[in-house]
Parts: C-alpha cells; sequence; structure tokens
C-alpha cells in the first residue's frame, strides 16, 4: 500500500500530478524528509516501496540554504523550519480556527480587566511601583492590587496611590493627615516611607492637599517582583515588540 | 523533550507555577489572621502654640507638642508572611471646622529581625502637629492610638490598630 507513516492529513491528492509534486520529484525526493512526496507515483512509475521514517531537523538540500554562522542558533534556524512547515500544512479551516482562538484568549482577558475594574472601583486595579519611594515595604517592580470604593473613608495610616493634577504617573505613598468636614469632604497629606519630607513639593504649584478625586486606589494586596516585566518593556521599547512579537507568533503557529 | 529549547520552556513553566502556588499558599494561609495586640501609650507632656503654619499654607495654626510613652509587645503578629510592620502613632480630635482630623505624629519601621519588644520612653513627635485652623486650643478630646500597616511577602497588606488607647486634653490657652 502506499506509505502512510508519516503522512500529513490534508496533504495533496494523491491521484494527481500537481505542481507542487512535480517539482518535488525534481529535487530529488529532498533526501527523504518530505514523505508525502513518496505518493507521488502519480504517474504510477516508481514501484511502492517501504519510505524510510522522516528524520526530523534535517533541511531540504537545496530549497532553502539556510546556514546560520552562529552554531549554537542552528537548533532555532531548524525550530523555525518546523514552524514554517506545520504553518504550510494547515489549511484555511484550522488557519481561521487559529485566529479565533487568539481572538478568543484576547477578549476573554479583557473581559477579567474590565470585571476587576468594575469590581474594585477603581480605573486601574493592579499598578507597579515604579519608584523606590516606599521602600522598604514596596521595591520598584512589585505589584499592588487596588481598589477604591467610595463607603471606604481613607483614613491616615494607609497607601493611597493618587495622580497630580497635570501628571500621568500615579504616586504611591501613605496618608500622613486628613482633615474631613461634616459633609465628607476630605482633604490629606501624604509622605513616602523613604522620603524625609511630605508630599506638598510634589503637588501642583499652590496645592497643599490631595483630594478624594485624585485618588486613583487603595492598596489593598501585594505581589512582589512580578511587575518587574513591566518595567522592562516600559524602559527597552525594543524588548516589548519583540516579546510580542514572538508571542503572536508563537499562539498563530502553534497547532493547539 | 528533545531539545534544549523545549526542555528549558517546560522548566520555566514549571518553575512559575510552582512560584505561583507559593505565593497564593502564603497569601491564603495568613489572611484571615487577627493581628491586633494590646498597646500602652503614656503621654507626659503637652504643649500648645499657634504660629504660621511653615509646612503648608501660611495661615495661623494651633501646633501641638506631645511628648509620649509607649509599651508593646509586637512579636506574636511576625510570621512567615510578615515582611515589616510599619508603626504610626496618630492623633484623631474633631474641630469646630473640621469633624474628624487625624494626624500621624511619629512613625516607625519594624524589619522582620528587629527586636519586636517596643520600650520607648519620651520620644517626641516627629512631624509638627498642626491643626488646619485653630481646634486644638480648648479641646478636650484628642485621642492617640497607635496602629501598624502589616506589610507582608505577598498578600493583603491590613491596617490593625492596637488595642489600648491614649487621650489627652489641651487647657484653654496656650
Amino acid at each position: 500500500m502506499r506509505d502512510f507513516e508519516s503522512k500529513p492529513p490534508n496533504h495533496d491528492g494523491p491521484k494527481f500530478l500537481t505542481h507542487r509534486n512535480s517539482t518535488r520529484r525534481a529535487r530529488g525526493g529532498s533526501a527523504g524528509s518530505r514523505p508525502g512526496s513518496g505518493s507521488a507515483d502519480a504517474s504510477g512509475s516508481r514501484p511502492v516501496r517501504a519510505r524510510p521514517v522522516r528524520q526530523p531537523f534535517r533541511p531540504p538540500v537545496t530549497s532553502r540554504p539556510l546556514r546560520c554562522p552562529f552554531p549554537p542558533l542552528d537548533g532555532l534556524a531548524m525550530l523555525s523550519l518546523d514552524f514554517l512547515d506545520d504553518v504550510r500544512r494547515m489549511n484555511k479551516r484550522q488557519l481561521y480556527y487559529q485566529v479565533l482562538n487568539f481572538g478568543m484568549i484576547v477578549s476573554s482577558a479583557l473581559m477579567i480587566w474590565k470585571g476587576l475594574m468594575v469590581i474594585t472601583g477603581s480605573e486601574s486595579p493592579i499598578v507597579v511601583v515604579l519608584s523606590g519611594s516606599m521602600e522598604p515595604a514596596f521595591h520598584r517592580g512589585d505589584l499592588l492590587f487596588l481598589t477604591n470604593r467610595v463607603e471606604d473613608p481613607i483614613r491616615v495610616g494607609e497607601i493611597v496611590v493618587f495622580r497630580i493634577e497635570g501628571r500621568e504617573i500615579p504616586i504611591v505613598h501613605r496618608v500622613l493627615k486628613i482633615h474631613e468636614k461634616q459633609n465628607g469632604h476630605i482633604k490629606f497629606l501624604t509622605k513616602g516611607d523613604n522620603n524625609a519630607v511630605d508630599d506638598r513639593g510634589l503637588y501642583k504649584q499652590g496645592q497643599h492637599w490631595l483630594e478624594k478625586k485624585d485618588v486613583v486606589g487603595r492598596a489593598r494586596g501585594f505581589v512582589p517582583y512580578i511587575g518587574i516585566v513591566t518595567i522592562l518593556m516600559n524602559d527597552y521599547p525594543k524588548f516589548k515588540y519583540a516579546v510580542l512579537f514572538l508571542l503572536g507568533l508563537f499562539v498563530l503557529v502553534h497547532r493547539e | 523533550m528533545n531539545t534544549v529549547l523545549s526542555r528549558a520552556n517546560s522548566l520555566f513553566a514549571f518553575s512559575l507555577s510552582v512560584m505561583a502556588a507559593l505565593t497564593f499558599g502564603c497569601f491564603i494561609t495568613t489572611a484571615f489572621k487577627d493581628r491586633s495586640v494590646p498597646v500602652r501609650l503614656h503621654v507626659s507632656r503637652i504643649m500648645l502654640k499657634n504660629v504660621e503654619d511653615f509646612t503648608g499654607p501660611r495661615e495661623r495654626s494651633d501646633l501641638g507638642f506631645i511628648t509620649f510613652d509607649i509599651t508593646a509587645d509586637l512579636e506574636n503578629i511576625f510570621d512567615w508572611n510578615v515582611k515589616q510592620l510599619f508603626l504610626y502613632l496618630s492623633a484623631e480630635y474633631s474641630t469646630k471646622n473640621n469633624a474628624l482630623n487625624q494626624v500621624v505624629l511619629w512613625d516607625k519601621i519594624v524589619l522582620r529581625g528587629d527586636n519586636p519588644k517596643l520600650l520607648l520612653k519620651d520620644m517626641k513627635t516627629k512631624y509638627f502637629f498642626f491643626d488646619d485652623g485653630n481646634g486644638l486650643k480648648g479641646n478636650r478630646n484628642v485621642t492617640l492610638t497607635l496602629s501598624w500597616n502589616v506589610v507582608p511577602n505577598a498578600g493583603i497588606l491590613p491596617l490593625v490598630t492596637g488595642s489600648g488607647l491614649g487621650r489627652d486634653s489641651w487647657e484653654s490657652d496656650y
């Protein structure tokens, strides 16, 4: 019978001499790396015989002379050839499936994020600590979970993340003083644990107190070190693009 | 599992999941602990002045001076998930202008490994006790509390108040 060892399911119909088959035959069967080509005895001229099992990682001799100058990267080059094979063998339906899968992943991530925003009431429920002004409690790269519920009043000693008018980077500091009026209007002052003075120097010119509208949220939970990836991606944008590109490539090209 | 890259990939994924499980374990085992400890506060001297508030809006406000003692044993709070304790002494009172005022007078960081028994005497306040206005004069009811913020290795950041307060009042002139 025809060899069926590792023939991919959607190969070209074995009965027809297509352009691909003919070119493969012309290349001399490519050192046994294309098993399907064994089935290209469309003209019935070649006797059916057992073909050797496809040997992985041997690139076809003539088609892609990919010679990596650095030997350690040879493995990587061969891997990428594998992926390209995968892409070639996928038909349109699988490609659409992959794209839809990717879309599902992205939209469920977005749903989770927006859901978190609603539950915590904060516009940015997870923040990364960017400066060292709260050491030794929080170092650069730590992740903070925030809530901003209206029923929780701001009290002294809480760690608040606030944004100063006119600046877009939020700051994580501790509340030092509050003065609350009868009608609920609060004005408060903050200071970073590691700073010697309070934050009046950071506020806008002429602003002495912060108000509730400046607050992004209050820190309720904390996970160390995870945010370093975000800091790296901010400091080295090329790294960010490289990561995104690789991720997209992997998701689209992998069958699972 | 026959290339360096796929081995590295699965090793990395495994170590990531182990670390995530550990972090979650740290959080869940200490999330519901009661971190309150009895505290003794004593105020030895208080004084009141009325000066221009040089730390903020330049108005004449009341400035208070307090000297205090603290006795507390924080040993029971420290466990495997506590990185440090941020202690702060706050004064709470209400005035004519503002229904609620809270001012931090003094704070201290107690790291894991530091001596957890606090025996402080005659401490001066670290931060100026300015009021927003002139509400300290004649204020009968100013409550001093020692609270702390438990900073964990991973997990919730609770604010706990020590049980036991100090109360003082100011006379009606400077």
